[in-house]
């Protein structure tokens, strides 16, 4: 994957790196581990501080999405759930019903809503077991 | 950690003007600063006491814990100073500005310059008059970083330059910035760049330091809030953090700094029909700050501890 940084957005440098490598994990661009480029790669690459580039893998290595070996680098992790099935499908329940505000809104039928889905699902890497932990 | 750069209480008059005023900056080892402010908020004046070229007309400054008044020869060859538009002795070539230079210092990187003129595709021979201005840019960089100096104090090093070089110059300066323990201070008028490579950020505001803390801090504390009323929206609005308000019909805009829940109770006891918080840009948050009517606005400087806990909050 390539990252990329925009300074007229209004979002941080370090949020677009997170969110990034986040959308990239979930599309399957990016697999269990998969190595990042390190801290000082990205920060030339990208011509932005090597703290800032740290701060954003410090923040995916605590959510999970990373983890760093002393010396060797930083890799996508496996996928790993702190949280109860039952409180991850709540998250997920509120994202879903402001999907679908939207789309009411916007004026689409629910067999249309469902088709869409349907649609995009596959360009996003799911797992196949729903998702193991607590 | 050490403070590389210390002022205490530095100030400058010119004629009846203050042009800066009882200023306390200190910049840590290893950081990168910037340094900003809108024209004649005081930036190059300061450099400038820093570096002695001004004296100040009160207190004082330190660079690498020494007096700028007393430094020692030694303690000056650990810093390094470009200074606004590159001038270099136009007479001279690019290789005989390089011996020049080197012949000030007992520590000097040849093969450092040598790599920064290959891969701009600068050659000794160049005459220094005959040279572009991004050209020039590279050349004072590579005189600059040839001692391998400690602290670099840059005033608005990329003033004038084009897209392109002016990435270059940014490049280079994240290759500094990648040999540990280098600390730099530098000025900029382009905020987008100043995002890219700064951890910190000084706002000066009509000579007064008003803004002292981390980049992302900053930006993220500086809110636009959008508030929508049933009938013409309040014309004077009293709060604590505000910088700037305008009223236009039914609609009341605040720039606010430091928003939170106090403030926000201000803002919903308006009675507002809707409250819409708008994130800025750092351009954005430094236009919306440093307009505002200076004498009432509010002092910032936070730090470091409380802004992972700010930052943190925004994840999804």
């Amino acid at each position: 994957m390539q990252f990329q940084c925009d300074t007229t957005s209004r979002t941080p440098i370090y949020r677009q790196l997170i969110d990034q490598a986040r959308t990239a994990v979930a599309r399957g661009q990016l697999r269990p581990g998969d190595r990042l480029p390190s801290v000082r790669q990205l920060s030339r690459e990208l011509v932005v501080n090597p703290n800032t580039v740290a701060r954003a893998y410090t923040e995916l290595e605590r959510e999970g999405v990373l983890v760093t070996q002393q010396g060797r680098g930083a890799f996508v992790a496996e996928p790993q759930q702190d949280l109860t099935k039952k409180a991850r499908r709540k998250q997920l329940l509120e994202k879903l019903d402001e999907l679908f505000v939207e789309a009411v809104h916007l004026g689409f039928s629910a067999d249309e809503l469902l088709a869409m889905v349907q649609d995009r699902i596959k360009q996003f890497a799911f797992t196949a077991t729903g998702g193991n932990g607590p | 950690m050490t403070d590389v750069i210390c002022t205490t209480r530095l100030t400058k008059h010119y004629g009846t003007n203050r042009v800066v005023n009882c200023l306390d900056l200190r910049v840590k080892q290893g950081q990168v600063y910037g340094f900003l402010g809108r024209n004649g908020a005081g930036k190059s004046t300061t450099i400038k006491m820093l570096l002695g070229m001004v004296r100040p007309d009160s207190g004082s400054a330190a660079l690498l814990g020494e007096s700028v008044d007393s430094l020692r020869p030694q303690t000056r060859e650990r810093i390094a100073y470009i200074a606004e538009g590159h001038p270099l002795y136009n007479w001279m070539t690019v290789g005989e500005a390089i011996r020049f230079t080197c012949s000030f210092y007992t520590q000097w990187n040849g093969t450092l310059v040598e790599q920064i003129l290959d891969h701009f595709e600068l050659s000794p021979r160049q005459k220094l008059r005959r040279l572009s201005n991004g050209q020039r840019a590279q050349v004072s960089l590579a005189l600059a970083v040839a001692p391998e100096p400690e602290l670099l104090i840059l005033d608005d090093p990329t003033l004038g330059l084009d897209t392109v070089v002016r990435r270059d110059f940014l490049e280079s300066l994240i290759q500094i910035i990648h040999r540990k323990g280098r600390t730099i201070l530098f000025s900029s008028h382009i905020l987008g760049d100043v995002e890219r490579v700064a951890d910190r950020i000084g706002v000066m505001v009509g000579g007064v330091l008003r803004v002292d803390c981390p980049t992302d801090h900053f930006r993220e504390s500086v809110k636009k809030l959008v508030l929508d009323f049933p009938g013409p929206a309040p014309e004077e609005v009293e709060c604590k953090g505000l910088v700037n308000q305008w009223t236009r019909g039914s609609q009341l805009e605040l720039v606010l700094v430091g928003y939170d829940e106090e403030q926000r109770s201000a803002v919903e006891s308006l009675e507002p029909r809707s409250i819409q918080v708008i994130d800025l840009n750092l351009e954005e948050a430094f236009i919306e700050y440093t307009r505002g009517r200076k004498r009432s606005l509010p002092l910032f400087a936070q730090e470091e501890s409380h802004d992972s806990s700010v930052g943190d909050q925004g994840a999804a």
